[in-house]
């Protein structure tokens, strides 16, 4: 068996862990719970049997380039983390690591029925999309020993990020009243633009399926389909049809609300859960993500900083967390603003992640083609 | 009157300057700010950010928008008078806040803990009660040593009725923000010291060519200033860096040369550095690289001091001064050195350097080969006819035409990368090494003296964020009061972080009690 098939049973275990989770809201026997842990539990151990193998895969392949490195320095080249599919392949993990620590340390497990599916999403993502999953030659600004532990500590950061983020927006879910609250428009909103966002990159993707090099796909011709349409009725649509999807999710937000109520989690340990990740994250990231970071880049280019975008968003990233974590010692900002503040600082995250790297690069890039 | 009325004003500044509010106003604006700078592209020709601009605003907007943002200083923000005042202003948050608050916490953190009245410990934040047999006497031991058990050296108070122990844990822990806002500051400090004392630039030196003068990033330059620049740069070639000879040749006096050469990013180095050899190795059967190496020797008064293959990650550095292999690239018209290595069916290997159009024999054997032709990057198109894919030296190759006894023979491609081409018909071996003093070597250049304060500061980051998120100041108070024939157990706690870990803790130590009383009797 080699690792993509065992990714593939991963996948397969997550989204089943996701249905049995929501069975468990539903009927809330102890047996359907147990069992969707132990599901959830097997999908992590294949994961982590999936990643392993897939770094043995690549150290074969490094090893019969570069017979002459030693076995140290292989292993560390070898690590599985070095493009978009390996990234977020661990980003999975590191969530459903997460998950698994806050199920057994709160002895909650409604909260599965919320993080599973991001996790089988991401992966069913990846292989539909078909993001290259070759075990592409490492290239020379990537041979340091500061990719390893620089990309890993960024993605455990990204991880309790995006916990704090379900969290943070389930708090500010329960603890919304009124349609004309702002914080209710604000959730509504942030909700609606998400999802379009995600409807639109699948018709981007169903649009350009036939393109070969999926890379370049994703970054000429993403929203092409949808939001910057050559065509001038399609946009028109397509902001309209994001108007009514915000709407419909405004006018029935309240649904929402009963359903997490249901979880019985207290919107005290959500706003704990949302504190805590942030508190685990925001060190590792600042260490791993920023000072890693401008460490690596002194050493292969010669500057620690060189407000480059990437660098630039994951100080912007990093001032957002800083932010959250200073309201929350002013009078009135904790709770729902300081959980507003959760929030937009894990749209910064997406945007260091991904949004950098697709919209920014291509916004230049296509400059370029001119 | 008045110089109350001013105190006043001082004061509220302070307050101002010292606030949390202050502070993530701040944050929110430099935020804010950066975004339009990773939109627009920094210190980019003008035609680019108009296609930017125009991509999101249309064609029409465009240029008007264009000279809006330039004016604001965004197409060069991050070094803005208005950005660095923004940095300027977060430090000065940083210190006042820091000064406003560390008297405070330093009289917490200096004020030795007391025994607690029965009132106020019923008062603390967190509380646990229970009863053990026995008088306190007897229990005496037994509290405090589940006490030592979660980790607590308690002092001991004799009370009229029983005891009371207390104890503090963690103290420094407070200091954490403290070093993470100063350290901060010091890499803010390292920065800067970077900018004021140091340098970056390119150095592109060609195979067995040496230089000594790096070219820093400039603005834009005008065509005179260029043109000035070049003159500058020939006339320092042609006297070796002398610069009083270049000031007399171009009859300017010295100081205004430095101002002109500082203008123009020229920076002349102490010492001369040599690129003997570049070469990049490419993974089998692609053309991406696996690694890129130059071999360097640094020449310091005409002594050879230093002798280092760089490649990407792995530097040089002499006199605070740091190459950086960076880039690579052809030298325009370069007559380059075929490198050779003949190796006949029974014999000893041997190595040639040769021109265009030489001719070389395998050594005991009447074979004469010519180089004929040269290719960077050689490839076959599906007639089988060989063609160039690239100007860089992706796949070179030798076309060599083979006589004997000036009678032809055979001729064929030699490609650097593939062994089977090396192979002649008669088992001979003609073996392409490189094609030397084409290429060349692309170094970036950077003296930062700043870089260690800045190191230093992340240092402290890192401790400082420990401290403050996993580290926590707690209070424990014990008392223990007779109550008839039984110990009446008091516990009164206050953490300043993570109060749910602290109350595990004290859980952990209550268990303890009721387990030691269980099996004691």
């Amino acid at each position: 068996m080699d690792s993509s098939s065992l990714f593939g049973i991963s996948t397969i275990t997550y989204i089943l862990a996701m249905i049995i989770y929501i069975t468990y809201l539903a009927f809330r026997k102890p047996m359907i719970g147990i069992a969707a842990t132990t599901v959830t539990i097997v999908g992590f151990v294949a994961q982590t049997a999936a990643i392993l193998m897939r770094w043995s895969e690549t150290y074969a392949q490094w090893i019969a380039f570069t017979p002459e490195s030693t076995f140290i320095i292989s292993v560390i080249r070898s690590a599985p983390l070095k493009n978009l599919y390996e990234s977020l392949i661990f980003f999975v993990w590191c969530l459903i690591l997460g998950y698994l620590i806050i199920e057994f340390k709160y002895k909650n497990r409604s909260f599965g029925a919320f993080v599973t599916p991001v996790a089988g999403v991401v992966l069913a993502f990846i292989n539909l999309s078909g993001i290259t999953k070759e075990i592409e030659p490492l290239m020379p600004a990537l041979q340091s020993n500061w990719l390893l532990v620089h990309v890993m500590m960024s993605f455990i950061a990204y991880a309790a990020f995006s916990l704090s983020f379900s969290t943070g927006l389930m708090y500010l879910i329960v603890k919304t009243e009124e349609r004309r609250e702002a914080s209710y428009l604000f959730w509504t909103v942030t909700l609606g633009i998400f999802i379009t966002f995600m409807i639109f990159m699948g018709i981007d993707f169903l649009a350009f399926k036939v393109i070969v090099k999926p890379e370049a796909f994703i970054k000429s011709y993403m929203f092409k389909g949808s939001l910057i349409n050559p065509s001038a009725a399609v946009r028109i649509l397509s902001w309209v049809s994001m108007i009514v999807i915000i709407f419909i999710i405004w006018r029935y937000g309240s649904l929402m609300k009963t359903v997490i109520e249901k979880f019985n989690i207290s919107a005290e340990t959500l706003d704990e859960i949302t504190y805590k990740s942030i508190a685990i994250g925001f060190p590792i990231f600042t260490l791993g993500g920023l000072i890693f970071g401008a460490i690596w880049a002194n050493q292969a280019w010669g500057t620690y900083w060189s407000w480059d975008p990437k660098e630039t968003w994951s100080l912007i990233t990093w001032f957002v967390y800083a932010f959250y974590l200073h309201s929350r010692m002013i009078r009135g900002w904790r709770g729902k603003k300081a959980a507003i503040v959760a929030v937009v600082g894990f749209a910064a995250v997406m945007f260091t992640y991904l949004g950098v790297n697709l919209l920014l690069s291509g916004l230049h890039s296509y400059g370029e083609l001119r | 009157m008045t110089e109350g009325k001013n105190k006043g004003i001082v004061e509220k500044i302070w307050e101002l300057l010292a606030s949390v509010k202050f502070a993530i106003i701040i944050f929110s604006i430099i935020s804010l700010t950066s975004i339009v700078g990773t939109i627009l592209e920094q210190g980019a020709e003008r035609s680019r950010n108009i296609n930017v601009l125009t991509r999101l605003f249309g064609d029409t907007l465009a240029p008007t928008l264009y000279d809006i943002f330039e004016k604001l200083g965004f197409m060069d923000m991050y070094h803005s008078w208005w950005f660095v005042t923004l940095l300027f202003l977060f430090s000065i948050n940083i210190v006042i806040c820091s000064v406003d608050r560390l008297p405070r916490i330093w009289k917490i953190i200096r004020e030795p803990i007391q025994p607690l009245t029965e009132e106020h410990l019923g008062r603390s934040p967190i509380k646990k009660e229970l009863i053990v047999k026995g008088k306190p006497d007897e229990v005496k031991i037994m509290v405090t040593s589940a006490i030592k058990k979660i980790g607590f050296h308690v002092a001991e108070f004799k009370e009229d009725k029983g005891y009371q122990f207390f104890a503090q844990k963690g103290r420094f822990s407070r200091f954490g923000v403290y070093i993470t806002h100063l350290s901060i500051l010091l890499i803010l400090i390292g920065a800067l010291i970077g900018i004021f004392f140091g340098f970056k630039g390119f150095l592109p030196i060609p195979e067995g060519s040496s230089a000594s003068i790096v070219l820093l990033n400039t603005g834009h330059l005008t065509n005179m200033e260029e043109l000035e620049k070049e003159r500058i740069l020939n006339a320092l070639d042609a006297s070796s860096g002398n610069i009083s000879n270049v000031s007399q040749q171009l009859g300017v006096d010295e100081s205004s040369l430095q101002a002109k050469m500082h203008r123009y990013g020229i920076q002349p180095l102490s010492f001369s550095i040599r690129c003997n050899d570049f070469n990049v190795d490419f993974y089998e059967g692609s053309d991406m690289p696996k690694d890129f190496k130059s071999w360097l020797t640094v020449i310091d008064n005409g002594r050879e001091v230093i002798k280092k293959t760089i490649e990407v990650n792995n530097p040089l550095t002499y006199k605070g001064i740091t190459f950086y292999q960076s880039s690579y690239g052809m030298v325009p018209n370069a007559q380059g050195i075929f490198v050779l290595r003949i190796t006949p069916q029974s014999g000893i290997s041997e190595t040639k350097q040769l021109h265009l159009n030489d001719t070389f024999t395998i050594p005991g054997t009447r074979i004469a080969g010519t180089i004929i032709d040269f290719s960077p990057a050689l490839s076959f198109d599906r007639q089988g006819r060989p063609f160039t894919y690239a100007e860089m030296m992706n796949n070179p190759a030798v076309l060599i035409d083979f006589k004997e006894d000036g009678k032809e023979k055979y001729s064929g491609w030699i490609l650097k990368r593939y062994q089977t081409t090396w192979k002649l018909p008669e088992g001979h071996i003609v073996e392409f090494i490189d094609l030397w003093g084409t290429q060349y070597t692309g170094l970036q250049v950077r003296k930062d003296p700043g870089v260690w304060i800045v190191y230093f500061g992340c240092i402290a980051i890192s401790i400082g964020l420990y401290t403050a998120f996993f580290m926590s100041h707690r209070k424990l108070w014990v008392r223990i009061v007779q109550d008839k024939n039984n110990t009446n157990i008091m516990v009164g706690a206050m953490t300043n972080k993570n109060r749910s870990g602290f109350e595990r803790k004290i859980d952990t130590m209550i268990s303890l009690l009721k387990k030691r009383q269980e099996g004691g009797r």
